[in-house]
């Protein structure tokens, strides 16, 4: 199993399921809302909506008979988790700068 | 190089084998020598990164074609101990102009011996970025900067 946020970052590597993304981030929508505005069927929107909420990039709420997606404000983490990645990667490279004999003094 | 758990921050952890004056020089305006290659925001080819060394300098990458990205402030400059900026990148990858919504990174250099320096950083207050953060993840594919390096560790993820 994928764990986030690996999750929401291969979640987002698909076109479509991006888009959908991008429209609930802009503002909360329903599903036939996102199918209406995307070349692909309702069924695929929800199945896309499924993945992204396992991802917990999206969270979905019931207003009447309909189900409305939104952003998940957990996502903060996700954002730590890359900047984590990213200091993780960048301080073994700065060491190795750092270690590298030099030539002349900088 | 080890990790912490913390709900708004990141913090890392290195020691070198170097001396403080040095750790430092080659983690400010060395930064060029060591910052990941397919991190920058800037459009064009990066001809340099240049690191302000004042308290009110900035960070910023200069292209090849003159460009510039100044993409942090430098907040305390302190050598050779203490170096605080901010991240002033939105949650669109692009620059941030609002100072509210931009996190900061802190390092502190502390000489283990004379030859040995541990380097710690924490990167705090990322919940400034606000609630639009998720926009940073959505553009995991835009074909330019960050998102490169977000599309290989999407990639890697998937291997």
């Amino acid at each position: 199993m994928t764990t986030y946020p690996d999750a929401a970052l291969v979640a987002l590597a698909d076109p479509t399921r991006r888009a959908i993304f991008e429209s609930v981030a802009a503002r909360p929508r329903a599903v036939g809302e996102l199918a209406d505005g995307l070349p692909v069927s309702r069924p695929a929107v929800s199945q896309h909506l499924r993945v992204l909420k396992n991802a917990r990039l999206v969270v979905d709420r019931r207003s009447g008979n309909r189900r409305i997606y939104e952003v998940d404000p957990r996502g903060v983490e996700g954002l730590r988790r890359y900047l984590e990645q990213f200091w993780n990667q960048a301080l073994p490279a700065f060491k190795a700068a750092v270690e590298k004999p030099q030539e002349d003094k900088p | 190089m080890t990790t912490q758990e913390a709900p708004t921050s990141v913090h890392s952890t290195v020691t070198v084998e170097a001396p403080i004056d040095r750790a430092f020089s080659v983690f400010t305006t060395g930064i060029g020598t060591w910052w990941p290659p397919s991190h920058h925001l800037l459009q064009g080819e990066l001809a340099e990164m240049v690191f302000e060394p004042q308290v009110g300098g900035n960070i910023y990458d200069r292209s090849v074609d003159g460009n510039e990205c100044r993409w942090a402030r430098v907040l305390a400059y302190e050598p050779p101990a203490r170096v605080v900026f901010s991240w002033d990148i939105a949650t669109t990858w692009q620059l941030e102009t609002d100072p509210d919504k931009t996190s900061e990174v802190e390092v502190r250099f502390v000489a283990e011996t004379p030859q040995r320096t541990r380097v710690e950083l924490e990167h705090r207050n990322l919940e400034r970025h606000g609630a639009g953060w998720e926009q940073m993840s959505a553009d995991v594919g835009s074909a330019d900067g960050w998102g490169i390096g977000m599309q290989r560790f999407a990639a890697a993820a998937v291997a």
